[in-house]
């Protein structure tokens, strides 16, 4: 039950995207397709487990006056490590994510777990706390890529669904981002409140 | 002469960071309800950025590309720009108390803050020359104090504004930042 519970907090009742806006950046930059949003969230949640597992395991190793570098250091290595392999084996996504691979180190939601949960808690836990909050963005950016990439392209995944071949350009450039998640989150808020 | 100046003009009004590179969209979110406040924060950034992007190079022109260890890359520029604002903090405190006090609280956020670590990948990643870095940097810090003042101005006006419940705090934030964002898209042309 306890581990079910810390699995299922991420997903929806602290989903870090849209109740804690955090990992903004990501997730306003990328998202023009839902390809590169699924993507996006495979290299985040793997960065994440692993850096939850080593947090969590080194937890009573690392002093407490330089936990913050140690994590840095630790989460940098995972990036670099992530960064290396899709290199290899998924050049197209690595050019099209770009910047935004190295800069996973900086996302506030990797390092806000290490202090939040793996530095309290033992590995089991945050292995599960991690694959939610995984799973969590990763729904997140592929909510934000559909909306975009939908109105943007015309195509889902590559797919033409949209009849015509004028869609809004406009939708996945720049502004499109801002806009999809100003008014997700606006929708989400009323939604909240509806239901409480 | 001219390639200065495009590299000013791009970085500032058409590649601006916040608007059109979403980097550095925390600190834009989170600081910008003040005018006061995002003129700190725009500061201490400008400072932080503009060091790190030419130690960041030295490193990587002197040390990582001659051995060949390109890929300790991004452990390497995290640690340098960390250690360097714990630096800037001390060296702040000691010397320039004043500016210590305007900037203090703003100084430990920037380690997080994706534009300083953007800004040192993307002029690696573009191979300037020391001079270009320094041009380059400086002119995407202003481009981020830019977007903040403007950002902190509207916000301030916003108070005001009658919103609809659901839409207050971030949403109309974004959504304002979206219409900035379309406005910014005009100066796509211009080089």
């Amino acid at each position: 039950m306890g581990l079910i519970n810390e699995f299922s907090k991420g997903v929806i009742r602290e989903n870090p995207l849209f109740r804690l806006v955090l990992g903004c950046c990501p997730a306003l930059a990328i998202t023009t397709s839902v390809e590169n949003g699924l993507g996006m969230g495979a290299a985040f949640t793997g960065v994440l487990v692993a850096s939850n597992i080593a947090i969590s395991a080194l937890r009573a190793v690392i002093p407490d006056s330089v936990r913050i570098p140690a994590y840095i250091v630790i989460i940098a290595a995972f990036v670099t490590m992530t960064d290396q392999l899709m290199h290899a084996f998924t050049p197209a996504l690595y050019t099209s994510l770009g910047i935004f691979i190295p800069l996973i180190v900086v996302n506030c939601i990797i390092l806000g777990r290490a202090e939040a949960f793996a530095n309290k808690n033992p590995v089991i836990p945050s292995i599960f706390d991690a694959l939610g909050m995984g799973l969590g963005f990763t729904l997140a950016l592929t909510l934000v890529c559909t909306f975009r990439e939908v109105l943007g392209a015309g195509t889902f995944l590559g797919m033409q669904v949209l009849p015509g071949n004028s869609p809004a350009i406009l939708m996945i450039l720049p502004p499109g981002g801002f806009i999809t998640l100003g008014c997700l989150l606006g929708l989400l808020n009323r939604l909240q409140r509806k239901s409480a | 002469m001219q390639e200065y100046f495009i590299i000013i003009v791009s970085a500032i009004l058409i590649n601006n960071i916040v608007l059109s590179q979403f980097l550095g969209i925390c600190p834009f979110l989170g600081v910008s309800k003040k005018l006061s406040a995002s003129l700190g924060m725009g500061g201490a950034v400008s400072f932080v950025l503009v060091l790190s992007g030419a130690l960041t190079w030295l490193v990587q022109t002197y040390l990582l590309a001659p051995y060949d260890i390109g890929y300790l890359q991004t452990l390497a520029f995290i640690l340098i720009i960390a250690s360097l604002v714990q630096f800037v903090e001390m060296v702040l405190r000691k010397y320039s108390p004043p500016l210590y006090k305007a900037l203090g609280i703003y100084l430990p956020l920037i380690t997080t803050n994706c534009a300083v670590l953007g800004v040192a990948i993307i002029n690696i990643q573009k191979e300037y020359t020391l001079g270009k870095v320094l041009v380059h940097s400086l002119s995407h810090a202003a481009g981020f104090t830019l977007a903040l003042l403007l950002m902190s101005g509207i916000r301030e006006r916003l108070e005001d504004a009658d919103i609809p419940e659901s839409m207050q705090g971030t949403p109309i934030a974004l959504v304002t930042a979206a219409l900035m964002s379309m406005a910014f898209l005009g100066f796509s042309g211009l080089i």
